[in-house]
């Protein structure tokens, strides 16, 4: 089985140096796009890889890259900004890319950024990942010492600035516009769209924002074509995918498998099932913003269509595991106040409306839940979707919600009559 | 959001490295969260005095950097203790048993969750998903990352950190 | 135009709005909170949410926010569909959840857009049961109070303070629920534009501080619409009033002029009304010198006596109406009716008046001025001089961003998107000054300089886009360069505007601004001019001409003039002391006719208690030549009265056969019989006879309350609300509201709609016209084919003196304005008076910042506190002109500059 993104990795030990990328291939990739491809030909390998997104939306990489205005008239500077800030809870795949292989991070912002055409690139590294930060620095600063990065790439004629940007925490910071607004200094409030950053980004100009992981697939694209990586994939969308897992699982961790690995496999086979004395009673597949799968859809494929199906998104495809000595009012409890503190603060159904499901999750938890209450939690389930809000985050936070309340229907119910938790006694 | 200041002037090291920073984008704005966090580094919080100092290299009014300093989780506008332990919150770590180390650790220390030793030494304060899931439960005490935490390794941890020498300036 | 379906209804609509905008100007009601027709949408509140469907088959639909989504063709959508209906509901249950439901104690409460909302929702049973956040207040000045937890986290006062008004010393704070819009700390608002936040904050967040001093609900407070006294640029505001005392000053849109906002000078210098310096009473000078009250009659009697010879003149008053200086213009006779302004001020007036008649630019209204792409600024410090324009200019500057967006398809409502999109992207605004301007900030170039450079500046730009005007001898290359740039930059503007004006201080400058509108206009440029007056009848007093102040001099130092009769000014701010001390001296008789007293006053052997604005109707015409009529709002119970009812009285005592006026608009016919130029005035509003089926208009609201309560402590019988016979209101709460003619709205009400944001029911569209035009006439346009000479007098480069300083005026927001300054809460922002000086000629005279110059001018010495202005060119100070408390000189003048002798400090 071929492991691209996470082949030079060691767990426990320093990641490779330029000098040790490059005597397994790194940087091969700079030299193939810059010297023989077009920034459109790249644009159109990635295209054809069918890669998409890794940040939690799915979106197909290629198509985003060729909504980038191109050519002599296009608004200068552009922009490529990776999204490192991995803050969703559960998720801990971009630090492992990061901390593990910064090389390939930086060679896949080079070839990413030709494609665009961009000419300044940001790495925008949430602030806790103080070693992922240092380790891209010094990658970064070796690239250009070497003559990958800075003026005349390999006498390319591209030229290419890369700063590392580290954040001051905030979940939304993740979500792209915000995430431009972060960068441009400012509270980091999401923008509208339309205009898309592609159009209307990092200060009015061009800009494409990648999840970490996406980009680290491009290089591997690059070097072996399009073909190749979509016959890593069990599924329809290309390549492999790092899955992880966390809760009472025996082996939390991370892997990284073929696009499309059934649920059970991951979670059986490489999780290596439940600890003992525990039972599953449900799991979010992609992170805190990802609906509840319960024991029932352990045959899913996890990609990003058969989990929509199943009634879910794959989002991070690292899941967090609810077995059955936790209370899931509790858990959603937990959710809430995560996604209520996150909240920018700038939409109301979003500001106010969370920290309320979060006190009505707090008082069933401790036993002074009302008739009503569940009432008020659907009417948030309902109001808090798509497009009622200002961005996607307050729909996130609906999704283990809604599920939550589907799945868990008898607990909530139990709570509130018996005015207690039976967890806690 | 006032705070009582303690020292508003920067050093003339702090300066230079704001201007350097401020190189890397198209406007001096840009650089202010990276200031914000450059400034507290070396005096571990923002003090009044110290913002309104900052602002103006920065082109901001001391209003516009506060809004954007009170805005981040990171920045802090309240004085701390000379190690921060943030102790995550989200839902791995919560699942693995986070509500009983913080227990231990406000019981150890003496404190609430976002309050400060007497002696000026720790500030315990929430954060948000670490990012090491996998090793939950997990907490940074100032720069270092910790998981697979039960109340024998935090009472190890704060008992190193009481001999530690201060790694405020390290980067 | 497109057409889109709401609930089965077709409605045109433009399909370059948004479909809030589109639905409130067909008068369908959709709640809202963070839209305001003056900024635009954003999309943050989610209030005004409606139901789009795909087509004729989409059944379900999906939930668009209607201020964020076109109103393009063929568009279906509902507002009342269920589930937008619930979702707009849910809207106002989750800003209720922090809340405090203070209504009762709130100065908001009876005017509250988000009461109105929340009816209009229909949320009104409480679900959440949990504790509410609470927030510490701050002090933010005297003008505007602060109660964030009424807080519903909107954004509007900040996208007003920061974004439209430039101001950047009120943010957001924090994050999620804990969202905090103030200061960084407690202090004074520093943008003269706050008080706009009492309006635009759709809760009581942001109130009126003047107002909660003496607080009345809105209705129990009267309205009128009037015109706002404190500068040239004729804002329309309505005064609203209780028991006989002015209590705020609120907005009166005026789609043509200040549209939703005015300065703070304009909103909180209404103090003086109630100032205890007020004259009640008519008042004589008794032997000891005392002044002792006297009946009206008796006052009037003595008046008559000083006429009987026939021997008066009179002295008319920028600052009253064109009404009141008719009058007196009729008891004295033309020949003997003096402006009452400086002679240099006259010269200018006269010279704006020639400009704006003989054009051929037209005078720019506040709209055009805000639609110009390109504006160039000669010698006027606007937001010091006329502070609604430097508003207006912040907006202008922003047509290029507009264009920038339309190119990708961003609409001009998308107010972040825009923001985003043309962030530095900015319209040329050229501002050349003596001294830096609080616009310099959005300024594609500032230049500094002498006003004699600063005319030759725009005299070299008017040659360089029109070669037949007058070349200017001895420029630089760079100079000419820079001109040449300046040029190329309002060419190529589709409509560019030039702004000058009194504030420059001199002639010069504003034949310099003309040149330069003229030579666009001559090379088919659709320009337009805006030049500043200083008063709010400036302009008025200026077309109704009179002789200079100083002729009035000459005719009591010659005898051929026995009694003075002043209206309505203080000849003290206008002079030199020796002067106008020498004038007062040289009449054996001084009659004045005030509402306040002032040292003018103290020499009267009679005063005449005016009224004021509030107390009198009448006319102004703003710098623009926009007629506009005030009404009268509070009858006064004392012996105050109109100046032009005193002026006619007395006339009618001394048996004046011309005497024969009982209303206003007997008046006015008149005034138009002689001045046929004035005559239209007659058409700035609909006359006292006015009625709508017969009735007259109401002044209060209709649920203004305690009729017979109010004066209970002196009867108990409910007294019969005085009548005006000068204008079509009853001064009750009976009569006509609805559609009226719009200079006649005392107040703006709709049902369900209780607060400002009431204004929508009134506009053909939102944001545009009222309906039926805006108020006001233009009583000055350029002549059919108007096309007068280029001014061809070129001042010489400004020249440094050795040891003399050229001292030119530097005016202030707040304390320049004789009225405002009266006023106790923009009393607290006047600082004291200052002379700006270069650094290095600082230097020169060894002075720091704050210490105390003697400034020798005029033969007098001044003390005062040296201001160090980095901008001001070497050679040239800035004398803080109009404050309280300094003498009036004429500049700019000469004059030498020591650091002030110990004995002299204060
Ligand atoms: C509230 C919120 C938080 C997000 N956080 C992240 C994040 O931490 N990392 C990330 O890559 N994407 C995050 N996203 C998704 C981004 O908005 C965006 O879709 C992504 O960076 C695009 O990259 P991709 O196309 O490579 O997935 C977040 C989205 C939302 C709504
Ligand atoms: S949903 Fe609204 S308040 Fe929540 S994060 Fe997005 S924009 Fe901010
Ligand atoms: S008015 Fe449309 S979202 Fe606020």
């Amino acid at each position: 089985m071929e492991c691209p993104l996470t082949s030079n990795i060691r767990r426990g030990q320093p990641p490779l140096d330029i000098a040790g990328y490059e005597r397994v291939g790194g940087y091969q990739a700079v030299r193939k796009a810059l010297a023989t491809m077009s920034p459109e030909a790249v644009t159109q390998e990635v295209i054809d890889s069918k890669l998409r997104g890794r940040g939690g939306a799915g979106f197909p990489t290629g198509q985003k890259w060729s909504f980038v205005p191109r050519g002599e008239a296009a608004p200068r500077p552009k922009y490529l900004i990776v999204n490192a800030d991995e803050m969703e809870p559960g998720t801990f795949k971009d630090r492992l890319l990061l901390e593990g292989d910064p090389h390939l991070m930086v060679e896949a912002v080079i070839v990413s950024a030709y494609a665009v055409e961009a000419e300044v690139a940001y790495i925008f590294i949430r602030g806790e990942y103080r070693l992922a930060a240092e380790r891209v620095e010094r990658a970064a600063a070796e690239a250009a010492a070497r003559g990958y990065l800075g003026r005349n790439i390999l006498k390319s004629g591209f030229s290419l600035d890369l700063h590392v940007h580290t954040s001051a925490g905030r979940y939304i910071c993740g979500e792209e516009t915000a995430l431009l607004t972060a960068l441009e200094g400012n509270r980091a409030i999401p923008r509208a769209k339309p205009p898309f950053p592609q159009a209307a980004g990092l200060w009015g100009r061009p800009s494409v924002v990648n999840n970490v992981e996406t980009l680290c697939n491009v290089p591997h694209i690059i070097n072996r074509g399009a073909e190749w990586f979509r016959g890593l994939s069990l599924g329809p969308d290309g390549g492999t995918k790092i899955y992880g897992a966390s809760g009472r699982v025996k082996r939390p961790g991370a892997w990284e498998l073929p696009m499309g690995t059934p649920l059970r496999e991951i979670l059986e086979q490489h999780a290596g099932g439940m600890c003992d004395g525990y039972a599953l009673r449900g799991l979010l597949p992609g992170g805190a913003s990802t609906g509840f799968l319960t024991a029932d859809h352990l045959d899913v494929a996890m990609d990003f269509g058969s989990v929509e199906k199943a009634g879910s998104r794959l989002g991070t495809g690292t899941m967090i595991v609810l077995d059955d000595r936790t209370c899931p009012i509790g858990m959603l409890r937990n959710l809430e106040h995560f996604f209520a503190q996150e909240s920018c603060g700038w939409c109301t159904p979003c500001r106010d409306g969370l920290p309320w499901t979060e006190r009505i999750l707090a008082a069933i938890e401790s036993g002074e839940g009302e008739d009503g209450d569940l009432a008020v939690l659907e009417m948030h389930t309902q109001c808090l979707g798509m497009g009622k809000t200002f961005c996607a985050h307050a729909p996130g936070a609906m999704a283990p919600l809604e599920s939550g309340l589907r799945h868990f229907r008898g607990d909530f119910e139990r709570h509130i009559r018996t005015k207690s938790c039976p967890w806690r006694t | 959001m006032s705070t009582a200041d303690d020292d508003a002037r920067l050093a003339p090291e702090e300066v230079r490295a704001i201007e350097t920073l401020s190189r890397q984008y198209e406007n001096k704005r840009a650089a202010c969260i990276e200031a914000l966090k450059l400034v507290q580094r070396n005096h571990r919080w923002i003090s009044d005095g110290r913002l309104r100092a900052l602002a103006p290299l920065l082109d901001m009014t001391p209003d516009e950097l506060d809004g954007v300093a009170t805005f981040y989780n990171l920045i802090f506008r309240r004085p701390v203790g000379r190690h921060v332990i943030l102790l995550c919150d989200s839902v791995s770590c919560w699942i693995m048993g986070h509500d009983a180390l913080l227990q231990h650790l406000e019981r150890r220390l003496g404190i609430r969750r976002g309050e400060t030793t007497a002696d000026g030494r720790f500030t315990l304060l929430p954060i948000v998903c670490l990012g090491h899931c996998d090793h939950a439960p997990a907490m940074m005490i100032d720069d270092a990352l910790h998981g697979d935490l039960d109340a024998a390794r935090i009472d190890a941890l704060l008992n190193a950190c009481r001999g530690a020498v201060l790694r405020w300036n390290a980067r | 135009m497109a057409t889109i379906h709401v609930d089965g209804r077709d409605y045109e609509v433009q399909p370059t709005d948004n479909l809030l905008h589109a639905c409130l100007s067909h008068g369908l009601d959709i709640p809202y909170f963070c839209w305001h027709p003056a900024l635009g949408s954003v999309g943050a509140c989610r209030q005004c949410a409606v139901k789009e469907f795909r087509g004729e088959d989409d059944r379900a639909g999906r939930i668009v926010m209607s201020c964020m989504t076109p109103a393009a063709d063929g568009t279906r959508l509902s507002i009342a569909e269920a589930e937008a209906v619930a979702f707009r509901k849910s809207i106002i249950e989750w800003l209720m959840t922090n809340h405090p439901h203070d209504c009762p104690v709130c100065e908001e409460g009876g005017e509250c857009h988000l009461q109105d909302m929340t009816l209009m929702t229909g949320h009104s049973y409480r679900r959440y049961r949990f504790t509410k956040r609470t927030y510490r207040n701050q002090y933010l000045g005297p003008f505007v109070g602060h109660e964030m937890n009424r807080c519903i986290a909107c954004y509007r006062c900040v996208r007003f303070y920061r974004d439209y008004a430039g101001g950047r010393d009120l943010d957001v704070y924090a994050a999620h629920n804990h969202v905090y819009f103030g200061r960084h700390e407690d202090g004074v608002l520093e943008s003269e534009f706050s008080g706009n936040l009492v309006e635009v904050c759709p809760t009581g967040v942001f109130t009126d501080r003047t107002l909660a001093n003496v607080y009345t609900r809105k209705w129990d407070l009267k309205g009128a619409p009037s015109v706002c006294v404190h500068c040239g640029l004729g804002c329309n505001t309505i005064p609203n009033a209780r028991y006989g005392e002015v209590r705020r000053i609120l907005n009166r849109y005026n789609g043509e002029v200040n549209r939703y906002f005015l300065c703070d000078r304009g909103r909180f210098g209404y103090g003086f009304v109630n100032g205890p310096k007020r004259i009640r009473r008519p008042l004589l000078a008794q032997d000891d010198g005392a002044a002792e009250p006297v009946a009206p009659t008796v006052a009037l009697g003595r008046w008559a006596s000083l006429l009987r010879d026939g021997r008066a003149i009179g002295i008319g008053s920028p600052r009253a109406s064109l009404e009141a200086n008719f009058a007196l213009r009729a008891l004295v006779g033309p020949e003997r009716f003096h402006a009452g302004v400086a002679d240099a001020e006259g010269r200018l007036l006269e010279t704006v008046v020639a400009i704006l008649r003989d054009g051929p630019a037209p005078a720019a209204s506040l709209r055009q001025a805000e639609d110009s792409d390109a504006v160039l600024v000669l010698g006027e410090d606007a937001p010091n001089t006329a502070p609604r324009l430097a508003l207006t200019l912040r907006q202008a500057v922003r047509r290029a961003a507009f264009a920038l967006a339309e190119q990708q398809k961003i609409p001009h409502w998308q107010d972040a998107a825009v923001r985003d999109a043309g962030r530095d992207v900015r319209s040329p605004l050229v501002i050349a000054t003596p001294d830096a301007t609080r616009l310099d900030d959005i300024a594609m170039a500032t230049l500094r300089g002498a006003p004699d450079d600063i005319a030759r500046l725009g005299f070299a730009i008017a040659h360089a886009i029109d070669p037949a005007a007058p070349a200017v001898e001895g420029l630089t290359e760079s100079a000419r360069e820079q001109a040449e740039r300046f040029a190329a930059l309002l060419q190529a503007a589709a409509r560019p505007l030039v702004v000058s004006g009194y504030g420059s201080g001199g002639e010069a400058v504003i034949r310099a601004a003309a040149n330069v509108a003229q030579a666009l206009r001559r090379t088919g440029r659709d320009a337009r001019i805006v030049l500043t007056v200083p008063e709010c009848n400036s302009l008025g007093l200026a077309l109704m001409g009179g002789a200079p102040l100083s002729a009035a001099h000459a005719a009591l130092r010659d005898g051929r003039a026995r009694t003075l009769i002043v209206l309505e000014n203080d000849l003290y701010r206008r002079a030199d002391r020796a002067s106008v001390d020498a004038m007062l001296g040289a009449a054996e008789h001084v009659v004045v006719l005030d509402h306040t007293l002032n040292e003018t006053a103290y020499h009267a052997d009679i005063v005449i208690p005016a009224g004021t604005f509030v107390e009198a109707d009448g006319t102004f015409i703003s710098n623009e030549g926009r007629a506009q009529r005030f009404f009268q709002l509070i009858v006064a119970e004392d012996g105050v009265k109109e100046s032009w009812r005193w002026l006619n009285e007395a006339a009618r005592a001394a048996g004046k056969s011309n005497a024969r006026w009982d209303t206003l608009d007997d008046l006015i016919t008149a005034l138009g019989e002689q001045l046929p130029a004035l005559a239209a005035i007659r058409d700035a509003a609909p006359a006292a006879d006015f009625r709508i089926a017969g009735n007259r208009i109401r002044s209060a609201p209709h649920r203004y309350s305690g009729r017979t309560a109010i004066h209970a402590d002196l009867t108990v019988h409910e007294p019969k609300p005085p009548q005006n016979p000068d204008a079509p209101y009853t001064n009750s709460m009976e009569g006509y509201y609805g559609r009226m003619p719009p200079a006649l709205y005392p107040f703006f009400w709709a049902p369900s709609w209780n607060s400002v944001q009431a204004l929508n029911k009134f506009q053909d569209e939102v944001g545009g016209a009222l309906h039926g035009g805006d108020p006001g006439v233009r009583v000055i346009e350029p002549r059919p084919g108007a096309d007068s000479d280029y001014a061809q007098e070129i001042p010489r480069p400004f020249a440094r003196r050795d040891g003399e300083w050229l001292v030119v005026p530097q005016y202030r927001v707040f304390g320049s304005e004789e009225l405002s300054a009266l006023a106790a809460a923009v009393a607290e922002r006047v600082t004291g008076p200052s002379l700006g000086l270069n650094p290095e000629d600082a230097a020169m005279l060894a002075v720091v910042d704050g210490d105390a110059v003697a400034l020798e001018l005029g033969g007098a010495s001044h003390v005062l506190s040296a201001q160090i202005r980095p901008a001001l060119p070497r050679g040239v100070a800035a004398l803080s002109i109009g404050l309280p408390g300094l003498p009036a000189v004429a500049l700019p003048a000469w004059a030498r500059i020591l650091p002030a002798p110990p004995e002299l400090r204060t």
